[in-house]
């Protein structure tokens, strides 16, 4: 309560945050609840929903678990394994790629240069991605253009097999994520107050010291905001995996799509969602768990 | 390789340029052992770049540094045997007050055992015990000064410097600090290499004090002959002694001269050792506390005296200051203590005449001779 007797703690407030709760509940929320909904139906016999006559004896017989358990099989839990694997490679090699060049672009270039340098991140996202994808088949097939050169000069004797494999998939998702994973380096490296290296330095630190010292702390914000924005979507990816996986690498991504799209087992495909979102979410929580009992800002 | 007579810090005509102007002009300095050492100047002299040279964050474009007669010109900070109080401090803010003062230990060779009384010694010092598990961004402005300085001093450096260590304080605090640094740095026996760019808190600390401007050394002298006895214009008006006269030497021996004034009238002048001819043109300082106001002429008395209009008085409560214009038109301050009721003092009214009197012995001759090319 304010001392003009406003009280701007309680129902006063409402109307200002019913926007964003309409919205979430709109937008997130409701989408949310129907997949969670449908993730324990069972699919019709022309790929709709099966109506379920007795409620009760539905849930007590346990069917209404078949599609979780479903995703438990072998041939499953391989597709989720890849993903993880794919996702935490493709989030190492981001942040190993973009942490130079978030440096140099914060820290080393002359401040006039920092714009141009940014908007050469940037840069991508003005095509669609899909069409930079397909520009990466051109590149990576038999006939493409870094098998011509590498034939052209003599270094190979034969075409090599860059396109339709896990290392095809890996280089479209870093090349993907990458400025997803600079931006936020950026933005934390940027704010580093360079005066603390020098006094990293003049207290005895050699460089690589100050970095590990100071540096890699004080800009963890921005490390740990990065990972989870590269991790989460190359999780989910689909596009990446079906054009340059062939139909080799199937991610967890492209087996929700495949349900929905191709095989049309909505509730199948809900509960994998689900699944997948489930654990993105278990992790943030943990994150956010952890930063807190160190005392630190919550990003999330 | 260090010998017992080097200088604590030597520098030899160090030059730093940033594209075409010299932030620091062929300077020349030796900062004696223990003692405490201001590099005083405006904003933009060079003071900060010196400072940092010394550090070892700037590379010089010539010259050359030596610390205690080892030179040190292109050595890395990390390997250089001073540390440095930066000017906003440069805590890090993801560590403790401990683990800050600890910081560099590790490279000191320390073992692990003795880490914690040298930390807990060193925050002692600056009174801090009992502030290790505080972060820095629990404390205040001056406890944060005293962790940058517990943890430069917990190395034992050779040198330490200091790039305007007070500036984020509070006046209060400034003055108390300033009494606790000299202290501090009296009891260690370290010598401190000290910026400011406020000659009050220069002349409060230091032993001897280099007036810097433009890139360049003006004077280096002991603080109290900074303030008495300025070698140059600059470095007078910088202290605030603003009141210049000019006038042509018409008599000149044995190391006095008598000049003509401008105003008209005579003085005569000591010239410390600065030979001068006849018909020498001669500037020279009194300092506004040492300048007198008089009802009367006392040049009979063999005072000299310059008879003033009064212009202006400023009264600030423990001192008046007088504003006052002689007849070719310069203006001169005075400082007068207000050791009588107010009333008493009142006798000059302002726009009535006056004359300004000194004693020879606080003139100070500036320029003009032949020592000054």
């Amino acid at each position: 309560m304010k001392p003009d007797g406003r009280d701007t703690g309680g129902r006063a407030a409402y109307p200002l945050i019913l926007p964003t709760w309409a919205t979430l509940g709109i937008f997130f929320l409701l989408p949310l609840t129907i997949l969670f909904l449908v993730s324990f139906g069972q699919r019709g016999t022309y790929g709709g929903l099966k109506p379920i006559e007795d409620f009760r004896t539905y849930v007590l017989s346990g069917k209404f678990l078949a599609n979780y358990a479903r995703s438990l099989h072998p041939i499953y839990l391989q597709i989720f394994w890849r993903s993880i694997w794919m996702a935490v490679a493709t989030t190492a090699a981001c942040l190993a790629i973009s942490y130079p060049i978030a440096y140099y672009i914060a820290i080393v270039a002359p401040q006039r240069r920092r714009g141009l340098l940014l908007g050469l991140v940037v840069v991508p996202f003005w095509t669609s991605f899909l069409i930079r994808t397909y520009a990466w088949m051109f590149l990576l097939r038999t006939e493409g253009l870094i098998n011509r050169v590498l034939t052209g000069t003599g270094l190979v004797a034969h075409p090599v097999e860059l396109l339709y494999n896990n290392f095809a998939v890996l280089i479209g998702l870093v090349y993907g994520e990458l400025p997803f994973m600079i931006l936020p380096l950026f933005a934390s490296l940027e704010k580093l107050d360079l005066s603390l290296l020098e006094a990293a330095e003049d207290l005895g630190a050699g460089r690589a010291a100050a970095f590990r010292r100071v540096t890699v702390p004080l800009t963890m914000p921005g490390i740990v905001a990065g990972i989870i924005l590269v991790f989460v979507p190359s999780l989910g990816q689909f596009i990446v995996s079906d054009l340059l996986g062939g139909a080799k690498t199937i991610l967890a991504g492209n087996l929700i799509q495949n349900q929905f799209a191709v095989a049309r087992h909505k509730p199948f495909g809900a509960a994998v969602a689900f699944e997948l979102t489930a654990a993105v979410l278990a992790l943030l929580f943990a994150y956010t768990v952890y930063t807190r009992r160190k005392g630190q800002d919550v990003l999330l | 390789m260090s010998s017992a007579a080097a200088p604590s810090v030597g520098i030899r005509s160090l030059t730093k340029r940033f594209g075409d102007a010299a932030a620091v002009d062929a300077v020349s300095l030796d900062i004696r052992r223990g003692e405490f050492f201001s590099l005083l100047g405006p904003s933009g002299c060079g003071k900060t770049t010196l400072l940092r040279m010394i550090g070892g964050f700037e590379l010089p474009t010539e010259g050359s540094i030596s610390i205690n007669g080892a030179d040190m010109t292109r050595t890395p900070p990390y390997e250089r045997p001073v540390n440095m109080v930066f000017q906003h401090y440069a805590l890090f803010p993801h560590l403790t007050v401990e683990e800050n003062v600890a910081f560099g230990l590790r490279y000191k060779r320390v073992p692990r055992a003795g880490e914690g009384k040298r930390v807990a010694d060193a925050l002692a010092l600056v009174q801090l015990a009992g502030f290790g598990k505080r972060r820095p961004d629990q404390l205040s402005g001056g406890q944060r000064q005293r962790v940058a300085l517990a943890r430069a001093l917990a190395l034992e450096p050779q040198v330490l410097l200091l790039d305007e260590p007070l500036g984020a304080l509070d006046q209060k605090l400034r003055k108390e600090v300033q009494v606790q640094l000299k202290h501090l740095q009296r009891s260690l026996g370290i010598t401190f290499v000290f910026v400011t760019h406020d000659q009050e808190e220069a002349l409060t600390m230091s032993d001897r004090i280099a007036v810097m401007h433009g890139g360049r050394v003006e004077q280096v002298d002991e603080a109290t002959r900074v303030f008495e006895r300025p070698a140059t214009e600059f470095v007078a008006n910088f202290m605030g002694a603003s009141n210049f006269f000019a006038g042509r030497v018409r008599e000149a021996v044995n190391g006095t001269v008598a000049l003509t004034l401008k105003a008209g009238g005579e003085v005569r002048l000591a010239t410390e050792g600065v030979q001068y001819r006849v018909g020498d043109d001669v500037r020279f300082v009194v300092r506004p506390e040492k300048l007198d106001l008089r009802l009367r002429d006392l040049s009979g008395h063999g005072v000299p005296s310059l008879p003033v209009t009064i212009e202006d008085r400023v009264y600030q409560g423990v001192s008046t200051v007088w504003i006052v214009r002689d007849r070719a038109d310069e203006r001169f301050v005075v400082y007068e203590q207000n050791e009588k009721p107010f009333e008493e003092t009142s006798k000059f009214t302002v726009g009535g005449g006056a004359y300004v009197c000194w004693n020879a012995r606080h003139a100070v001759v500036i320029g003009g001779g032949a020592e000054r090319q």
